[in-house]
């Protein structure tokens, strides 16, 4: 397996573009990407992309152009980006080709995801009954976590918190205005202990990573951010997912745990070693949940990191450095490859308004969602 | 409590209320509801007493498909209950306040009209009840 650069990136803006289809906002994330790669269409050998509602990626050739490239559509829920990237990385790893592109787009309705019970083959009265509902999900989920391991609704706060106030500095971000702590916590409850504020939504947006070998990467003296690690990994036995109409009282592991393990492992580093990480908000608990389930601290821990905001840019571990899903929205195909952007500018040092002090040199990223499947990447300069 | 269950096969309601979940015949793991494999899962019936695992409050209306509830909304209680030796299950809270939701609360089994059809029948869904003391 050689080694795999990240030589070029690119963003459409996260949140509402009405003027442009999901599958423009990818196209427009790519031509970015080529211009920073220093590179052209017609020099991609490869690509592989998806979205989750917004089509199919390889119709991207007519936007592009019919270079007669393979291209490899994805769909793998809010693994999408993370599995595109997965597939381009390997293509190159392997040897088989010097340089392609990962791209992942998407565009939503407004309002909460509206998900069909026969497409997570459920029976139609769980739907009925009003129980096909994400929120309710991260809701019971941090209720429990948060009585067991005292975290406090103030905690949920900050965390929002830091996010609008890093998303000030964010071209790409969506909600960039600061919103205070009060105004948070007051703010109207969607679903206990959650309000307003700390759900992210759905939303629209594009990312595209152009990747190269060593050898490619030097060439175009584009060397600087190297791929550790990629892995998806699926539930295990006893994990607790969005629309279980029930779940075993012997509680197992999580999908993030065994993506968080097999990522440690294949980078050869552990979590002490980590400069910055992007973690799934989809609401203000879940990063609080996902800084444990990615072994940064322990369970209970999260109430005096954020007291003492060791998540902040300056702190110990900056999370979600560009305002994460809760200041982006969350496009599903878009929002593990942003996470993999906004590190990869990081550890370039270009973050501008939020640049993480110290020159970072690696950068975690977490992506989970329905029907329990986890995605990591490790990205070092 | 008289009306049409909202699906055949996940509740009974005489001689009393009763979930009726699957048993995994090989591994003996229980869950709900029970699977159409019969080859693999047999019905059985679920405690019907059980504590409080976690709990939410719905405060929106749930887009519709697939709700089915009526248009006019009240705010709702849901959350899992921990059915002893079986499973923990999904399922709306009722008669409790919502400040009062505790996790660990004991709870029973109801079956409550969830919304009516078209022919104004009322439609059964089950549900879970703080435990009356005494």
């Amino acid at each position: 397996m050689q080694d795999v650069y990240i030589i070029g990136i690119g963003i459409h803006p996260f949140g509402r573009t009405d003027g442009l289809t999901g599958l423009q906002q990818g196209a427009y994330a790519t031509r970015q990407a080529l211009a920073d790669a220093g590179l052209e269409w017609k020099d991609m050998q490869f690509g592989f992309g998806g979205s989750d509602s917004a089509g199919n990626a390889d119709t991207i050739v007519n936007e592009l152009g019919l270079t007669g490239l393979p291209f490899i559509n994805v769909k793998n829920g809010c693994a999408t980006g993370g599995s595109a990237l997965i597939g381009a990385w390997q293509a190159i790893a392997s040897g088989q080709y010097d340089v392609g592109v990962a791209i992942g787009f998407d565009k939503h309705p407004r309002g909460a995801f509206n998900a069909m019970p026969a497409e997570y083959s459920l029976p139609d009265w769980y739907g009925e009954a009003g129980f096909m509902v994400t929120t309710q999900f991260f809701a019971i989920k941090l209720q429990r976590y948060m009585a067991h391991y005292g975290i406090s609704p103030a905690s949920l706060g900050r965390v929002s918190e830091k996010a609008f106030r890093n998303a000030v500095h964010a071209d790409h971000a969506w909600r960039r205005a600061e919103v205070d702590l009060d105004t948070i916590l007051n703010s109207q409850m969607i679903s206990d202990p959650l309000t307003k504020y700390m759900f992210c939504s759905p939303a629209e947006g594009g990312v595209a990573l152009i990747l190269a070998s060593e050898k490619k990467a030097r060439e175009l003296g584009r060397a600087t951010v190297r791929i550790k690690s990629a892995v998806v990994r699926t539930r295990p036995p006893g994990s607790f997912e969005v629309f279980a109409p029930s779940i075993d009282i012997e509680r197992g592991g999580a999908p993030t745990l065994l993506a968080s393990k097999a990522a440690f492992e294949m980078a050869g580093i552990g979590p002490e070693d980590i400069d910055i990480a992007q973690l799934q908000d989809t609401e203000s608990g879940a990063e609080i949940m996902h800084m444990a389930e990615n072994g940064f601290c322990k369970d209970g821990e999260q109430e005096e990191w954020l007291a003492n905001g060791w998540t902040n840019i300056d702190g110990r571990l900056p999370v979600n450095t560009d305002g994460g899903c809760l200041a982006c929205g969350e496009p599903i195909g878009a929002s593990g490859l942003r996470q993999v952007y906004e590190n990869a500018l990081q550890l370039r040092g270009l973050g501008g308004g939020r640049q993480v002090p110290g020159n970072p040199r690696t950068g975690y990223t977490h992506v989970y969602g329905a029907p329990g499947i986890s995605g990591v990447t490790i990205l070092e300069r | 409590m008289n009306g049409t269950a909202i699906a055949e096969g996940l509740f009974r309601a005489a001689p009393e209320p009763t979930l009726i979940g699957g048993r995994d015949r090989a591994s003996g793991r229980q869950v709900f509801p029970c699977p159409t494999d019969r080859e693999r899962w047999e019905p059985v019936d679920l405690p019907r007493r059980g504590t409080l695992w976690s709990w939410t409050i719905q405060r929106f209306r749930p887009k519709s498909p697939p709700y089915t509830g009526p248009e006019d909304f009240a705010p709702f209680a849901l959350g899992y209950v921990e059915l002893p030796g079986a499973t923990i299950v999904e399922s709306r809270l009722v008669d409790v306040d919502f400040d009062a939701l505790r996790i660990g609360m004991a709870m029973e089994l109801r079956l409550v009209p969830f919304t009516r059809n078209a022919q104004g029948d009322d439609i059964l869904l089950y549900a879970f009840a703080p435990v009356k003391e005494g």
